[in-house]
């Protein structure tokens, strides 16, 4: 189609769609008389009728091979050179190009033009796609005309069981519309195959799962977090024990994706917090080939291992966001992951002050795991807004809840010894006469969460003893 | 025609490969599918003996028509209790 682009003269690219396109008409019929314009149309081939002779190109390959961004567009091409271009109507351009004076003389003196259709958005991905000009260098997969994708995309086993969203070259090019990261920055080795999660990869799976573009920095900063070796997610997901990766989000961009921190946060139904959670996921299969019951060895698994993100309730909250506790500053977005499972509820609908409270709580928590384990895992504490009010009513900090929590899981070895109670499991009889913790120091992690109403926190166990013998929780920023 | 990207680390083909032959027959379990053609039952029948003969055990099934796919509660029935399926494809 370039080809037939004149080798001298002017070229204008309209549309129809367009009222600066339209007051200009009788100034490109004039120079298509007179000047030997050629006029291409974005839109609606019989625009403009001022103009003999128009070329249609609704298939947009010459706005594309022009890199038009805006209607209407003047070039001027010498010896198949481009030597000048204008955009929008602007009378002194428009006749420095041409040659002509005294152009559209009813005319303003100026006035800006449209957005060329090339460029929109879900055009500009399909001409690169058609162009070849995509980048992306994944292996490309046909899928026949007959042929289910859904069920395709099931057969080749990309689907944690779930229907997913195709990931065309299309809505890829969109994804990595999301981050100015190169799509082929290497983020890490993804357990068990240990092979190269690279931007585009993840943005293939973060398509799949069902993101927006603007969730794929979120997406990027989870995996990046479960790849540190302290994370240990090849442990995590070889486990026979219940965990998988749980994302906290906190910062700006909670809001700016439209994050639920609030009411069924850790619930279905929003959009983010589904599909990022699910991204994650999805990587960890895909990518790094971990899939149940061959390298994942878990017995039960746990819902969570769907998807399990939710971002941290800031807003009114008299303690420091996760983040920032974990050192980064405040008001930097970032992901926290931790290797948790389940939910178990704590149900305190009469402590009024916030020494019932955090008695409340440890006797929850003294509970992981089993009853006769110390130390145990460790363990993320999701706390209301009815129950934070009571501790920020009494002035506790967060710094003071985690004190007394400790304090408060101190466990008579007795009661820890293997057949006490009437209970096999536990430990050596060498526990009788010590006081024991349930959490190794740092075990507990807090964060606050949920709907106004309702007293109601939440336990998200960990994994196995905790800490450095097993996974650390990882804070990572989000980056754009 | 569809062109997905493949989310995978693509360390295996883009058709999905049949499922491995069994090394060995030995405690596994054959099903064979007469699918309802003229005299097949006759030739299955006399091929599961031959096997039988080899202490390996087998399982008869029939299509109720060679027209027609297999029901589903039939395949999901296979697919439940053998290991291998042999069935004629024509008379």
């Amino acid at each position: 189609m370039t080809a037939s682009l004149p080798q001298n003269g002017l070229v204008a690219v309209v549309k129809r769609d367009c009222p600066t396109c339209e007051l200009a008409a009788p100034v490109l019929g004039a120079l298509a008389r007179d000047a030997g314009l050629t006029v291409y149309t974005q839109d609606d081939p019989t625009f403009p009728e001022t103009v003999a002779e128009r070329i249609d190109d609704t298939g947009l390959d010459v706005s594309h091979r022009l890199k038009i961004e805006i209607v209407p567009t003047l070039i001027r091409f010498e010896q198949g050179r481009e030597v000048g271009r204008t955009f929008g109507w602007d009378r002194g351009e428009w006749e420095r190009l041409s040659g002509v004076v005294g152009l559209g003389g009813d005319l303003p003196e100026a006035r800006p033009g449209c957005g060329a259709k090339n460029v929109e958005p879900g055009v500009i991905e399909r001409l690169k796609v058609r162009f070849n000009e995509t980048g992306l260098r994944s292996r490309r997969i046909e899928i026949g005309e007959d042929e289910d994708e859904q069920e395709a995309m099931y057969a080749r086993g990309w689907s944690d069981g779930l229907p997913l969203v195709p990931p065309t070259e299309e809505r890829v090019l969109r994804m990595l519309d999301g981050t100015a990261r190169d799509p082929q920055e290497v983020l890490g080795l993804v357990p068990p195959a240990l092979a190269a999660a690279t931007v585009e990869k993840v943005a293939i799976n973060a398509v799949m799962a069902g993101c927006k573009p603007e969730y794929l920095p979120v997406v990027l900063a989870a995996v990046e977090a479960v790849l540190e070796e302290s994370f240990a997610m090849h442990g995590v997901l070889a486990t026979t024990m219940f965990v998988g990766p749980v994302v906290i989000v906190n910062g700006p961009v909670r809001r700016r994706i439209g994050m639920n921190a609030k009411g069924n946060a850790l619930g279905q139904g929003n959009r983010a917090n589904g599909a990022i959670g699910r991204a994650l996921q999805l990587v960890i299969r895909n990518i790094g080939e971990g899939r149940p019951q061959e390298v994942d060895r878990a017995t039960l698994g746990n819902p969570g291992k769907l998807t399990y993100c939710f971002a941290e309730d800031e807003e009114g909250s008299s303690w420091e966001p996760l983040s920032v506790e974990r050192g980064l500053k405040s008001g930097q977005s970032a992901v926290t992951v931790f290797a948790g499972y389940g939910l178990q509820g704590i149900v305190d609908q009469k402590s009024r002050d916030p020494e019932s409270l955090a008695k409340s709580f440890a006797g929850s928590l003294k509970t992981l795991s089993n009853v006769k384990h110390a130390p145990s895992c460790d363990a993320l504490l999701v706390v209301c807004p009815e129950h934070h009010r009571t501790f920020k009513n009494a002035g506790w900090s967060k710094a003071r809840l985690y004190e007394e929590l400790y304090r408060l899981c101190e466990i008579p070895g007795a009661d820890l010894v293997a057949g006490a109670n009437g209970i096999a499991e536990g430990g050596p009889p060498t526990l009788a006469g010590k006081t024991v913790n349930k959490f190794r120091p740092g075990g507990i992690m807090i964060a606050r969460a949920g709907g106004d109403a309702g007293m109601f926190s939440g336990i998200i166990a960990g994994w196995s003893a905790g800490g450095p013998r097993s996974s650390l929780p990882v804070t990572k920023e989000v980056r754009n | 025609m569809t062109v997905l990207l493949d989310p995978t680390s693509e360390r295996s083909p883009t058709i999905r490969p049949r499922l491995p032959r069994p090394e060995r027959l030995d405690g596994l379990t054959i099903g064979i599918l007469d699918i309802a053609k003229a005299r097949g039952d006759v030739f299955l029948h006399r091929l599961g003996e031959r096997i039988g003969e080899r202490g390996i055990a087998v399982k008869h099934y029939a299509k109720p028509t060679n027209t027609r796919v297999a029901p589903l509660p039939l395949r999901q029935q296979i697919a439940a209790e053998v290991n291998l399926v042999i069935e004629g494809l024509s008379d």
